[in-house]
């Protein structure tokens, strides 16, 4: 993985220093609230509901074991023991105290980590595929490229008080595992019809309230031209994106309102006099940079191992582990991993310092130290050998780590919602937990098969159930929370937004519902096969509206 | 009175801001909006005046560069703490169109955490908000000019990649 030179180092070194001189002035009444909050957001510090909030950037979700025991060693001192991570494969401390942020980022540096631009109207965590580098349907490791933004990103002069904040994500593979036409930028890696490596680049997605998909204004984008390709879109998008409304200051309103052949026009113009060769990736750049993430040294033996196929025949829980948490590497006789952090009775993402250290322990000793946080709020070993799978999955599932869930049902996205947040309108952590109940029996899980529901306590979107297969969103009422339920959303290759299902349902209502919908979709699929999003674009929101507010009629 | 700081000194500033409505004075020199500029600019050049311009944060400098390439002096302008529009019309000014004269900053941004960021973008003299510690300022200013950063916005020293290509 990347490690800092003496420049990274310093840079991160500073920033602590300086924070800590602005959290000085603030708590000394030097430098007013109202600028204190832009300065300490673009540190990842919010106040919120109960206490400070303060998200730490993990660059494309990876973390080596160090970083890891760091991190709990953050909750257990500074936290009530806990951290969450969160849909951008950040983590997250709900209880630190404001005087003691400083003394957290310091520690932080000591392992190459920091909270720089996790929050605020900036460039935020650069995010990728969590599977980047072992994927069997990947072009080439995007994570190279992703650190080549992150540094170009980190502290850019002209870019840190744009309208609104801004999100850059990067796919190389088949599957988009990173939900990339959700981004302000979606970058994807491609070849050219020659075989020359390049980009297809994709502006203006995002959730929130007006959630829209990217539209792609560059088909290929030459291998050196990243940086100053995304220069032209930042200055377009500073110049010209609006600021005197927060709801429409981000950049999917100025493609919208250009249209994208417009906006685009205006990128290449702008481009066009950008002194292209100043920021040109040479061929030794790339190289230093991929350098930092070539592939482990696996064993070529692994493959060799029978134990894998004798302890699925012979354990059943175990194999329900490997059917739903295990994928495919790269290298014969590796697997990924995934760790659950989606166990019926926790908050979707949050994890104990105990389950840190285990995890980073676990890495070490059988996935070469390192660890990813995906975008779903999971986490996963991208690199133990099958003969290791067994005991892995003994140690996390004595720890609470193995629940079989990955990408079903109960594998649900949430935001912190109104437990957290000072933002939400509504609870989402409660009716995650209520949604886990109803489908709590695995076999019944394993027959629905593949679902996404995503949950957000608030037209912010954290939860980005506008791309959810079910979506839902906490609105208030009258003091009230309901729930309001989008269908066939996606943020995959297929990308596509929920359509609303209709009125919105009460807190008592709202688990009904989603059991509802499940039961139509388990009477009308045409066989096993047909997941719930095919079968929703198949027969349409009708016969789900029905079932869904039937009663409501009939009363 | 705002202090102003130029080239990482505390100078007295020898220019006057004028309003658009105020007479101009009989010598010295003056900094005028670029409405005024526009609208008044055979007169203003007549006067002996040395002028300087200040620029609304939302002008095009594609447009308005041809009014203002002969300028001693541009004004940027940051009305709010987190408006950084006039960030990218500094760099502009001093990257695309050579700009070499004085950039001058002023608003609610002109503040020690925006030190930096204004300095790397360019900008060479600073009016301070008002409650702003001019000592305090150019530290943050030093700090900035030894701090080795990832880019390489105008007049800085090699951006970071190519100091790494350079040590290897």
């Amino acid at each position: 993985m990347y490690r800092y030179d003496q420049y990274d180092q310093r840079l991160v070194d500073q920033r602590v220093a300086e924070f800590r001189d602005q959290t000085r002035r603030y708590l000394a009444g030097e430098l007013p609230d109202d600028e204190f909050r832009p300065l300490r957001l673009r540190n990842g510090l919010y106040i919120q509901r109960f206490a400070p909030m303060l998200r730490i950037s993990v660059p494309y979700g990876l973390l080596s074991s160090k970083q890891l025991r760091m991190l709990a060693h953050i909750a257990r001192t500074y936290d009530k023991g806990y951290g969450h991570f969160t849909t951008r494969q950040n983590i997250q401390f709900n209880w630190p105290r404001l005087e003691q942020v400083p003394d957290i980022l310091a520690d932080l540096a000591r392992v190459e980590m920091h909270a720089i631009q996790t929050s605020g109207n900036c460039i935020r965590n650069i995010t990728t595929d969590h599977l980047a580098g072992v994927a069997g349907d990947e072009l080439v490791d995007p994570r190279p490229y992703c650190e080549l933004t992150r540094q170009w990103a980190t502290f850019h002069p002209e870019f840190n008080w744009l309208p609104r904040k801004f999100k850059i994500a990067f796919s190389a593979s088949t599957t988009d595992r990173a939900a990339t036409q959700v981004h302000d930028i979606g970058v994807h890696i491609v070849r050219d019809a020659t075989g020359a490596l390049g980009y297809s680049i994709y502006v203006g997605g995002g959730l929130g309230r007006m959630p829209m998909l990217a539209h792609r204004i560059r088909e290929f984008l030459p291998e050196a031209d990243l940086l100053s390709y995304l220069e032209a879109i930042l200055r377009v998008y500073n110049r010209l994106g609006r600021r005197d409304n927060i709801h429409r200051a981000r950049i999917k309103i100025l493609v919208k309102d250009k249209g994208p052949a417009k906006f685009a026009e205006m990128v290449e113009a702008e481009w066009a006099q950008i002194d292209r060769a100043a920021f040109a990736l040479t061929a030794e750049d790339l190289e230093r940079m991929k350098a930092h993430f070539t592939p482990h040294p696996y064993d070529p033996q692994a493959a060799a191992d029978n134990s894998f196929d004798t302890a699925l025949a012979n354990d059943s829980a175990f194999a329900a582990f490997v059917r739903r948490n295990l994928r495919e590497h790269r290298a014969p006789g590796y697997k990924a991993v995934f760790v659950s952090l989606k166990a019926p009775d926790i908050a979707p993402g949050d994890i104990t310092a105990a389950q840190m250290d285990l995890v980073a322990d676990l890495a070490e000793r059988y996935s070469f130290g390192e660890v990813r946080a995906t975008h779903d709020q999971n986490l996963v070993l991208t690199d133990v050998q099958q003969k290791d799978v067994y005991t892995v999955w003994q140690t996390l599932r004595a720890a609470g780590l193995a629940t079989p869930n990955i990408g079903l049902l109960t594998d649900l996205i949430c935001c912190p919602g109104l437990d957290f947040c000072s933002l939400a309108n509504a609870g989402s952590i409660g009716v995650a937990a209520e949604i886990n109940d109803r489908f709590d029996s695995l076999d019944h899980l394993y027959d629905i098969g593949e679902i996404k529901i995503k949950m957000s306590g608030c037209m912010n979107g954290c939860g980005h159930h506008s791309v959810g297969h079910i979506g839902i969103l906490g609105v208030d009422k009258k003091g009230e929370e309901w729930y309001q339920v989008t269908l066939g959303g996606s943020a995959e290759n297929d990308a596509s937004l929920g359509d609303r299902t209709g009125p919105s349902f009460s807190r008592d209502e709202i688990a009904d519902a989603v059991e509802r919908i499940v039961e139509v979709y388990l009477e009308r699929r045409r066989d096993d096969d047909e997941t719930f999003l095919q079968c929703y674009r198949r027969i349409g929101m009708a016969p789900f509206k029905e079932r869904l507010y039937a009663e409501e009629t009939a009363a | 009175m705002s202090a102003l700081i130029r080239d990482r000194h505390l100078v007295e500033d020898d220019y006057a801001s004028l309003a658009d409505d105020a007479p101009l004075p009989p010598a010295g020199k003056v900094i005028v909006s670029l409405e005024r500029w526009s609208a008044e600019r055979e007169t203003l050049e007549r006067s002996g005046l040395t002028i300087g311009v200040r620029i609304p944060n939302t002008a095009d400098l594609a447009e308005v560069w041809p009014q203002l390439c002969d300028r001693p002096l541009i004004e940027v302008q940051f009305p709010a703490f987190g408006d950084g529009r006039a960030y990218s019309q500094a760099r502009l000014l001093r990257e695309r169109y050579g700009f070499n004269g004085e950039l001058r900053a002023s608003g609610a941004a002109v503040v020690i955490d925006q030190a930096a960021q204004l300095s790397r973008c360019g900008v060479n003299a600073f009016v301070l908000r008002a409650d702003q510690r001019a000592e305090a300022f150019l530290e943050a200013l030093q700090r900035a000019a030894e701090t080795a950063w990832y880019q390489h916005p105008s007049g800085a020293p090699l951006p970071l990649h190519a100091r790494r290509r350079a040590t290897v």
